[in-house]
């Protein structure tokens, strides 16, 4: 008797992804609804998308989502999540999002211990807005405003902002994974699927930063940007658990 | 001794797929290979070719083309 | 409920928002309002359901009052004119994406870091939205402690009613000033009309979506004539005036909030020498009142717009009368409170030239 042993997760709508060929996004889209599947909290999740790429995630997901402007995603989460305390909230984000404009909203939601998880998309770049230089993007990356790579001296460096809301004292789980191979793949589901028993637990401040490829403002393939994550991406940004409060 | 393989099978959906050729990289049977022929979204998409290489490859239904694909396009079956 | 209480006009805000049923208040300190979010702190540590938050920034309160928005809360925050510019970002998502939430701004002397005295120097900012965007925000402009608590339980009503911010517009001597006043009962906010848009689970119901992100322009171009005709809606439903011994006078006064005040004090004066003024106060800023002020265009030759500002509400005034009448202008920004005595003497300046000129 055959069986389907893969298919499209119950909280995802039947959209097609507006995403670019190789896009990290809708893989990481497909793990949370997963997630929320095997949890079974889809009648209780609300969902905070940024602006940027993802900013059309709550046409993707079947579940309550809630728009935030542009970095504010941990602030709307705890404003739900403070008024719904049995719900389980989460915000999508990328690195522009959480790592300049919304780095306040973030370290403070952590430094706070909300009890919110946030997915935090790293993909080195300013995607929406046609690949500008992010706090993420890595020395020496080519980027439409650092002209010859990003420079230490004239741009700054590549911000560890995970590392950074691992010393506060509200963060109870933070891992970076990535999505450029199937093994990765699969530690990145694990890792949101802790993400999120750590809220359901009522633990804390939950946040898993994933390595997503980029290709189109890479300039390269969706199989060279996979490469890339392995070989640049992941040595400024080691894949790890950062910090793990939950044993 | 008999050796018992898993059988599986994919569906690729190919309105969905934008020939990002990630599938075609992880397949360990190179099972999949792109088509000749655009889709409505101008993407040459993937196809599942274990009915016509001529070799006894057989997919297994590993699911790993479908974990790293992007779009959800393609759906594993396995039995 | 009839108890008369004496309270300090922030406090009275708080009172009356705790008892409009507001569970979820976040803010952020600034000077003259911070007596409000302290007393939220306690208020809400005092309920069970009750979330009281000190934000890390205005930005991140204003945030956060749109996430409990989202979910359901009556929900406010407050600052003073500085973080008020911050919060505008805030209340332009709220109003894009048709959210209920109460703003209080308790203004001081600007623009800049300005001072804290009282002022009326944000009737701009706070009537013509604030923030980017082609919408409106409900102000609210009371004037005397009664009225804090009165309005503050009506811009939950209408924030509510319409899914529109509701800015409550004070200043530093209205928060500070304690006087009686009598509460409305409270309001149990599980009785509140129930809310069939919040984002609560999509449990045994279709998933939802609260979002201002509408990138087709048709669909844009129809989401901001929606908007339009809720606002005329409002607009015809809650425009709302106090006069003060305007039936037979030949010169009126357009004053609000605490000038309002003082002008009362000056018309009382005027009065008293024989003069036949009265006041007019918009108690709604947003929509402003102009049909009345039209209406009473037919008998009344001057208006005499009084602001501590240097003249904001002025234009409003001379829109809605579209040349009808004389209008004369006097202004005090920069936190300066005038006297009683100073508007007699400008009113019966202006009255007596007036009936010179007629004379002659």
């Amino acid at each position: 008797m055959e069986k389907v042993v893969f298919k499209k997760p119950k909280y995802m709508k039947e959209v097609p992804f507006h995403y670019c060929p190789g896009c990290g996004h809708s893989i990481i889209h497909r793990l949370v609804a997963e997630a929320i599947e095997e949890l079974a909290i889809g009648e209780k999740t609300i969902g905070v998308p940024p602006a940027g790429c993802a900013v059309l995630a709550y046409d993707y997901f079947d579940v309550d989502m809630g728009e935030a402007p542009h970095g504010r995603g941990a602030a709307v989460a705890t404003g739900i999540k403070r008024t719904l305390p049995d719900r389980i909230v989460f915000s999508y984000q990328g690195d522009g999002d959480i790592a300049a404009i919304g780095t306040a909203e973030t370290i403070h939601a952590a430094n706070r211990g909300e009890n919110i998880t946030v997915i935090f998309v790293n993909n080195n770049c300013y995607g929406m807005t046609g690949g500008q230089m992010a706090p993420t993007t890595l020395l020496d990356q080519n980027s439409t405003t650092t002209p010859g790579g990003r420079d230490k001296n004239r741009d700054g460096s590549p911000i560890d902002l995970s590392e950074m809301l691992a010393i506060t004292r509200g963060a109870v789980y933070i891992e970076r994974t990535a999505v450029n191979s199937v093994k990765n793949i699969r530690k990145t589901k694990k890792a949101i699927t802790k993400a999120f028993k750590v809220q359901m637990a009522g633990l804390g401040f939950s946040l898993v930063e994933i390595l997503s490829p980029c290709p189109t403002n890479w300039k390269m393939s969706p199989i060279d940007a996979c490469r890339r994550i392995d070989e640049d991406v992941a040595q400024t940004f080691p894949l790890k658990v950062i910090k793990d409060e939950t044993s | 001794m008999t050796i018992k393989t898993k059988k599986g099978r994919i569906a690729i959906d190919s309105k969905l797929c934008k020939g990002c050729y990630l599938c075609v990289s992880v397949c360990p049977d190179k099972l999949i290979a792109i088509s000749g022929e655009l889709n409505e979204k101008g993407y040459y998409p993937a196809e599942f070719t274990e009915t016509n290489t001529g070799e006894d490859r057989k997919c297994t239904g590993c699911a790993m083309c479908a974990v790293i694909c992007p779009d959800i396009a393609i759906e594993v079956y396995r039995g | 409920m009839d108890k008369k209480l004496l309270m300090r006009g922030s406090q009275v805000i708080g009172e009356a928002a705790i008892r409009a049923g507001c569970r979820f208040y976040a803010g952020y300190p600034i000077t003259p309002q911070n007596a409000l979010p302290e007393f939220m702190s306690g208020a809400m540590a005092k309920l069970e359901d009750g979330t009281f938050i000190q934000a890390e920034s205005e930005l991140a309160a204003i945030n956060m009052v749109l996430g409990a928005s989202m979910a359901g809360a009556r929900a406010m925050t407050s600052s003073s004119s500085p973080g008020i510019s911050l919060k505008q970002e805030g209340i332009s998502f709220l109003a894009a994406s048709e959210l209920p939430a109460v703003i209080v701004n308790t203004m001081r002397g600007g623009p800049g870091l300005g001072n804290i005295a009282p002022s009326q120097g944000d009737y701009f900012q706070a009537t013509r939205g604030g923030g980017h965007g082609d919408y409106r925000t409900i102000v609210l402009a009371p004037a005397y402690g009664q009225e804090l608590a009165d309005l503050t339980r009506k811009a939950f009503e209408y924030a509510d009613r319409y899914r529109t911010p509701v800015m409550i517009l004070a200043d530093g001597m209205m928060s500070q000033m304690m006087e009686p006043v009598i509460f409305p009962d409270p309001l149990n906010p599980s009785e509140l009309p129930s809310k069939p848009w919040v984002l609560d689970g999509a449990d045994e119901r279709p998933s939802r979506i609260i979002k201002s992100l509408i990138l087709n322009p048709m669909a844009m171009e129809e989401h901001n004539w929606k908007l339009t005709r809720k606002y005329e809606i409002i607009s015809k439903e809650i425009a709302a005036v106090e006069t003060y011994m305007a039936e037979d006078a030949e010169l009126v006064v357009v004053a609000y909030g605490t000038a309002a005040r003082v002008a009362k004090g000056g018309i009382k004066k005027a009065r008293e020498m024989g003069l036949k003024v009265g006041l007019l106060r918009p108690v709604t800023l947003w929509p402003f009142p102009g049909s009345v002020i039209r209406e009473m265009s037919r008998s009344v030759k001057d208006f005499f717009v009084f602001e501590m500002n240097t003249g904001q509400m002025l234009d409003d005034v001379k829109l809605s009368l579209e040349g009808k009448s004389h209008v004369h202008f006097h202004g005090r920004p920069g936190g300066i409170i005038p006297t009683p005595d100073e508007i007699s003497r400008a009113i019966s300046r202006l009255y007596y030239r007036r009936h010179l000129e007629e004379d002659l």
